[in-house]
């Protein structure tokens, strides 16, 4: 012990850090701040810690090469001793650290931890948020899979949406004409140098923040920000019933770093590493690209939104998203902070929780994607095709050779690109099959040049077969009308 | 010692030094932006686009739709299979042809193409493309990315060599087909 202590006394004369260290440490925090919510800060730094070591890690393995890094990663999985478990880190470090800084970017927000004089840790907050998922998207195209090839294309034609700039800016994303080996290079500087070097300057500002404002105290109702006052009342509470940050505080910290750690390699173990999934090779045409987890939300957006706002919304929505949250503490610098009287703030949290939520669930089964095998390997249920006829068989037969289970369900398998089909007879009558299947409309193209007249019948025959048992069929009442025309129509379909 | 003016002599070689490094700073970034540049500056003209021989016509039947590859023209050796482009060869009759890029034109995923209903699907969004590359449906806001196109001694040409988006399709050519 006492050898240690003199090599810490050399040191420390010559580095003089000890007092500061001390008193950083030391540093009197409010008594209430001692809490459970405060710990998803230091909860993020310390994934953050983990990212870089198990980075490193894998980065005397992996080849940032288009043409080996898939195989890299092959050899990491299945032959260097745990190097499927280092992946596995890796990669479950990174959605935890991506769900640990909104959870903890959600609780300053309901603290009113933006508030004056804290605008500038906020804003550094804002871009730590930004640089998370830069690193979260740059990782999965290190993955340089199918994915991850894909994803990189669908990065590069919203880029090209941008105008003016649009065409010279995929070129710049890409590193070329083409995604290929420079795109993976510089996506690698960008995961392994710039964007973790800013990452780490922009830590150090916001710790470096908290320690020279002080930590937010615990809102209370009532207890409003003043420009005025604020400095002077935080002094006197820090003063009264402050406690030292070690050990008040920190035991808390740590233990919620260590559940972190633990959550993280728990689901390494069981879970194992992200891919990678199919080789990035783009003449492999039979995939169905999917983004990793933190950005299926976008998925879901751009698969819902009109046309017709899909340009505008891609570009303007982040550009404002981010305008506003940078304006928010010079809009609402002060005033009142606890939750309990800011119901807005609540419900904002609230709605983008729910919104990110549900868009997340959809995106787990894109019910807008045609199911592109459905055709083939989803057989029409025996139950439809009890007791039809020949025609209607055949009908069945033109709707799986035609991929309309694809898009359309039955009895719940096959596509949901376009409504399920179990009642369709109920709901159209014969004539609105006919006109729909040949003209399309409402999302659906026009088989009209694609089916002959014989295959036509069939489809309808078969979709007019397609009610529940006791619920009739929707028929065109005018034509009891004219009887005589019926038999007509209904012998040949229309164009 | 002052100078006229008001500022001593160190703190005049000290805005001079400054100065100085502002100057050579300078120097040193004409070329580092350039070089961060050079894939929008685009040294290697005319451009990134080549014709580029998809093989012999014997191997796309008239009336059918077939996939083609081609290896990218400007290529680095640790490319791997990324410079191996597929795309989507339409021989409509005799020497007519339609050559579309794989990519949907809604966000980039490859389509496929479905014979029997004679339709492209995109397995992502849903976008969908007649046989002729047209829209037939989907969040796509127009039809398939088609290459400019050439026969030359019973092969097929396209030209090709940069990765198609709705404002990229500049060097690719829309609507008809350009046959020499």
């Amino acid at each position: 012990m006492r050898l240690i202590r003199k090599i810490g006394d050399w040191f420390d004369q010559r580095l003089q850090l000890g007092r500061s260290i001390q008193e950083t440490l030391e540093h009197p925090v409010p008594r209430q701040t001692a809490s459970w919510f405060y710990v998803f800060g230091s909860a993020a730094l310390t994934v953050f810690v983990l990212q870089i070591v198990t980075g490193i890690l894998l980065a005397t393995v992996y080849v940032p090469s288009a043409g080996q890094a898939w195989d890299s990663l092959h050899v990491l999985d299945h032959e260097v001793t745990l190097g499927w478990f280092i992946r596995a880190l890796h990669g479950w470090g990174s959605n935890f650290m991506v769900a640990i800084v909104f959870v903890h970017m959600a609780q300053v927000f309901l603290f009113g931890a933006f508030k004056f004089p804290r605008e500038l840790t906020w804003i550094a907050g804002v871009f730590l948020l930004l640089m998370t998922l830069g690193m979260a998207f740059s990782g999965q195209v290190l993955r340089f899979d199918q994915d991850a090839y894909w994803g990189l294309g669908i990065g590069a034609a919203i880029s090209s949406h941008i105008p003016v700039l649009g065409p010279w800016l995929v070129s710049f994303l890409l590193g070329g004409p083409i995604i290929a080996g420079a795109t993976l290079s510089r996506f690698f500087a960008l995961h392994v140098f710039l964007i973790p070097g800013m990452l780490i300057a922009l830590v150090g500002l916001h710790v470096l923040l908290v320690l020279k404002v002080g930590i937010n105290e615990w809102p209370i109702p009532g207890r409003t920000v003043r420009r005025e006052t604020y400095q002077q009342e935080y002094r006197e509470l820090t003063r009264e019933e402050g406690v030292p940050f070690v050990p008040y505080a920190v035991w808390k910290d740590a233990l919620f770093s260590g559940f972190v750690l633990l959550s993280v390699a728990a689901c390494a173990v069981y879970f194992g590493p992200f891919g990678p999934s199919g080789q990035p090779d783009p003449t492999i045409i039979q995939t169905v690209p999917r983004p990793d987890f933190f950005f299926l939300w976008l998925y879901a957006v751009l698969s819902l939104l009109p046309s017709s706002l899909e340009t505008p919304a891609m570009l303007l929505g982040p550009m404002i998203a981010l305008l506003v949250l940078l304006a928010l503490p010079f809009v609402s610098g002060e005033g009142e902070k606890s939750w309990k009287r800011r119901p807005i703030a609540v419900l904002t949290i609230l709605l983008a929780a729910v919104a990110l939520g549900t868009l997340t669930h959809l995106s787990g089964y894109a019910p807008w994607s045609p199911v592109m095998d459905a055709w083939s390997s989803e057989p029409i249920p025996s139950k439809y095709l009890k007791e039809s006829t020949a025609l209607e068989r055949q009908g069945a037969l033109v709707f799986q050779a035609k991929q309309c289970h694809n898009c359309h369900a039955l009895d719940g398998r096959g596509g949901w690109r376009g409504p399920a089909l179990d009642a369709v007879a109920v709901q159209l009558t014969q004539d609105q099959l006919i006109r729909q299947v040949i003209q399309g409309g409402g999302n659906m193209p026009a088989y009209g040049k694609n089916l002959s007249p014989a295959e036509t019948t069939a489809l309808v025959a078969f979709l007019e077969t397609l009610h529940p048992a006791g619920q009739a069929p929707a028929h065109d009442a005018s034509r009891a009308v004219t009887p005589e025309t019926n038999a007509e129509r209904s012998s040949s379909p229309r164009p | 010692m002052t100078l006229p003016g008001g500022i001593s002599r160190r703190e005049m070689f000290l805005k001079l030094a400054i100065l100085f490094d502002v100057v050579v700073g300078m120097i040193l970034a004409v070329p580092i932006v350039r070089y961060i540049l050079s894939p929008v500056i685009r040294e290697r003209r005319p451009g990134y686009a080549s014709w580029l021989s998809l093989g012999s016509l014997d191997q796309f039947p008239a009336g059918q739709t077939r996939l083609a590859t081609y290896r990218n023209p400007i290529v680095n050796p640790w490319d791997g299979e990324t410079a191996d482009i597929a795309c989507w060869v339409r021989h409509v009759d005799a020497e007519s042809f339609q050559v579309f890029a794989i990519n949907c034109a809604h966000l980039w995923c490859p389509v496929r193409w479905f014979p029997q209903s004679s339709l492209f699907m995109c397995p992502c969004h849903g976008g969908v493309y007649y046989a002729d590359g047209s829209r037939a449906a989907g969040p796509p806001e127009r039809g398939l990315f088609q290459y400019s196109y050439k026969i030359e001694g019973g092969r097929l040409f396209i030209k090709a060599g940069e990765m198609p988006t709705p404002t990229r399709a500049a060097n690719i050519k829309m609507g008809k087909s350009q046959c020499a």
